[in-house]
């Protein structure tokens, strides 16, 4: 889960790293009372989880209240890469003497984290890596043995912070890997990580992803998810237990195992380039052991979708066996009963296929058809979501 | 010959008196595994009777080697104790370590690869958040279903669990010399280059598949790797061609970020070292039947 930046702030005070927090706003009146307990000149700031706000005119420099109520006024509602904004962050003004960047983040390729820092800051630091790579310090940090002051040293000294702001980034840097490790957090970035004319160095901006598969020991972590700008299907979903993702097709997926649910996506886009160029609709996991329960609730949610033309069942009975899932489909269906009118394309293979089939043959449903192979109930689908839009 | 696994592996179960970990315990045995044993600090000493095989309950992964001879184990562990109990094989010294649990907290599959790598990697660890491995007729370690293909000349190394399953049933009458489901983790142990490694070196692995999927850059890794060490015939199969952005595809690693871990990207690598990259899985496996011949 990404946090926004108010929430990623908070937890950078929360863990001792000095940051400029400021007050959220949901309204124009909210963001003119903020700034007049901070007192202007202020800064509003766009809320959502994406980067690139400044450019899109989603972070502003506001001197007066009046100038406050403009600027929230016309950025509450602004739509940034697809992320609207319902919340601001009122925060004061600091003026800035140097921007500097610190983060953490995980090493894939090395199994391993890794701390990047530059006192070169202020800039999209993808363009900073990609134009002078050599200015961007990148130092490898053991799981084991953390950020101690040493390795916040080495770190501060390897992105070149100047002596007089080096013991400041060096306490940041160890209480920034607390963060890290003790919020099971995949990334944390300070952007700028500034110095104000007074020498002292604070967190202007800040990023954080968390890693849901820890959830189990952050209960206080849900508190930070944002249920109302989700997507109403994937809430539903997650409600159920079920892996789900929106996409903005009309063919709706359902499948056993993630990669095989990607791999079909991917199959349903080929074919429908032949049909009108119809594409997925939905990503969706039932997982390695569906049952007839799960698949009636993967059914309902893509069903729901008012997107969805045609839906392709594409399983392969592993583990599950193909019978358990068209007793499943047949229960499902059953329980839609006639308002159910979206047609069906059903693949099944692998463990008791036969069974499997022959209980979708003998179910006879109007709306279901059988295809042999993957290819094959992709393209199918694809037709009917054709026919159907 | 297969790798990573064979005839001669001796397995034990950690988490085997759990639900998961006796269902699967049981198929392993159906499937001509030797299991020999079951760990679980908290019923050392207790038998349990699969079918007919009974099992030794040991109190830890040092106890079960002791006594059993055992080189492999496969991990049915709870996301919050998997972590320890890797460490715990690893510790006892262990040659394999299967580690099925999906779920596990980067950080602490981090840390137990920092373990690992501390200690002198003397333990090869598979996964996790992986369906494990299998070398048809000699052992089966993990969940993949024995019954899907039989041996043969076919190495295949996946991400994926029901890719794999999907992979050998195209394949099954080629057959397979080991298949591994290396887990869609952003951290596992055993990566698509050391497969790839093994099964260049394996006499009875005329041809492999290697299933990727998007997240990450080990596909791009393996194909520079493919360059300059594999001249067996390789085809590839790259899942996520329409995942948008920013977005978990399930798999906790499979996730584009920006413009990196693109499976086009993948994809482009593969070919780049004349690896030939099916659109489909069937068109993948048409192309390793062409390649063999």
């Amino acid at each position: 889960m990404d946090l926004y930046e108010y929430q990623a702030k908070e937890l950078f005070a929360a863990h001792g790293v000095p940051a400029q927090v400021g007050t959220v706003a949901r309204t124009v009146e909210e963001a003119i009372e903020a700034a007049e307990e901070l007192g202007t000149p202020v800064m509003v700031k766009s809320q959502v989880k994406v980067g690139g706000r400044g450019k899109a005119g989603g972070v502003k420099f506001a001197s007066t209240l009046d100038a406050v109520r403009t600027h929230a006024g016309n950025i509450l509602g602004l739509d940034i890469k697809g992320h609207v904004t319902r919340q601001l962050l009122i925060a004061q003004a600091s003026d800035i003497a140097e921007e500097y960047y610190v983060s953490y983040l995980l090493d894939r390729a090395n199994r391993t984290f890794l701390a990047m820092a530059t006192h070169e800051g202020g800039m999209e630091i993808e363009q900073l890596a990609a134009e002078r790579p050599g200015a961007l310090a990148r130092i490898t940090v053991n799981a084991l043995t953390g950020v101690d002051a040493t390795k916040a040293a080495e770190i501060a000294d390897a992105g070149k912070f100047p002596a007089e702001v080096r013991d400041q980034v060096i306490d940041i840097l160890q209480h920034l890997w607390e963060v890290f490790v003790e919020e099971d957090a995949t990334l944390v970035e300070v952007n700028p990580l500034v110095k104000t004319p007074e020498g002292k160095v604070l967190a202007v901006d800040g990023k954080v992803s968390l890693d849901d598969n820890a959830d189990f020991r952050h209960p206080d972590h849900a508190a930070l998810a944002d249920i109302a700008s989700e997507n109403e299907l994937e809430v539903k979903a997650k409600e159920k237990g079920l892996n789900y993702v929106k996409l903005d097709g009309q063919v709706g997926v359902i499948g056993n195992g993630a990669g095989l649910v990607m791999s079909t996506l991917d199959v349903v886009a080929y074919a429908g380039e032949a049909h009108g160029g119809v594409s997925p609709a939905n990503f969706l996991d039932i997982g390695g052991g569906a049952s007839a329960e799960v698949m009636a609730d993967g059914l309902d949610i893509i069903l729901s979708d008012p997107d969805v033309k045609s839906v392709f069942v594409n399983v392969f009975g592993g583990i599950t066996s193909c019978d358990a899932v068209a007793n499943g489909i047949v229960a499902a269906l059953d329980i839609l009963g006639d308002k159910e009118n979206k047609p069906l394309v059903v693949r099944l293979d692998g463990n008791n296929v036969e069974e499997g089939r022959r209980i979708l043959l003998e179910a006879a449903h109007p709306l279901v058809t059988l295809a042999e192979t993957m290819d094959d109930g992709a393209d199918k689908a694809a037709q009917l979501a054709n026919a159907g839009v | 010959m297969a790798i990573f696994l064979n005839e001669s592996s001796r397995v034990i179960v950690q988490g085997m008196t759990g639900s998961e970990g006796s269902k699967h315990t049981r198929r392993m045995l159906a499937s001509g595994t030797n299991i020999v044993g079951g760990v679980n600090a908290r019923k050392a000493g207790t038998k349990v009777d699969y079918d007919g095989s009974v099992q030794p309950v040991f109190g830890s992964v040092a106890d079960a080697m002791a006594e059993t001879g055992a080189n492999v184990s496969v991990l049915f562990v709870p996301p919050a104790f998997t972590k320890d109990a890797i460490i715990e094989a690893i510790d006892a010294g262990i040659g394999l370590a299967v580690v099925i649990t999906e779920g596990v907290p980067v950080h602490d599959s981090a840390v137990a690869w920092a373990h690992a790598v501390a200690t002198g990697n003397n333990t090869r660890i598979i996964g996790p958040n992986c369906p494990g491995i299998i070398s048809p007729g000699k052992s089966n370690a993990g969940i993949i279903p024995a019954n899907i293909s039989g041996p043969g000349r076919v190495g295949l190394v996946s991400k994926s669990g029901t890719l794999t399953y999907q992979m050998m049933y195209e394949l099954r009458d080629l057959g397979f010399s080991t298949a591994i489901g290396i887990g869609g983790d952003p951290v596992i142990g055993t990566t698509h280059i050391d497969a790839l490694e093994g099964f260049q070196a394996d006499d009875e692995t005329e041809a492999i598949v290697m299933i990727g999927e998007i997240g990450g850059d080990a596909e791009e890794r393996a194909a520079a790797y493919i360059a300059d060490h594999v001249t067996k015939p390789v085809v590839g199969y790259v899942a996520g061609f329409t995942a948008p952005e920013g977005k978990t595809m399930g798999h906790a690693g499979a996730i584009v970020s920006g413009s990196a871990g693109t499976a086009q990207a993948k994809k482009e690598a593969l070919e780049g070292v004349g690896v030939k990259v099916g659109k489909t899985p069937s068109e993948t496996a048409r192309l390793l039947r062409a390649a063999l011949r």
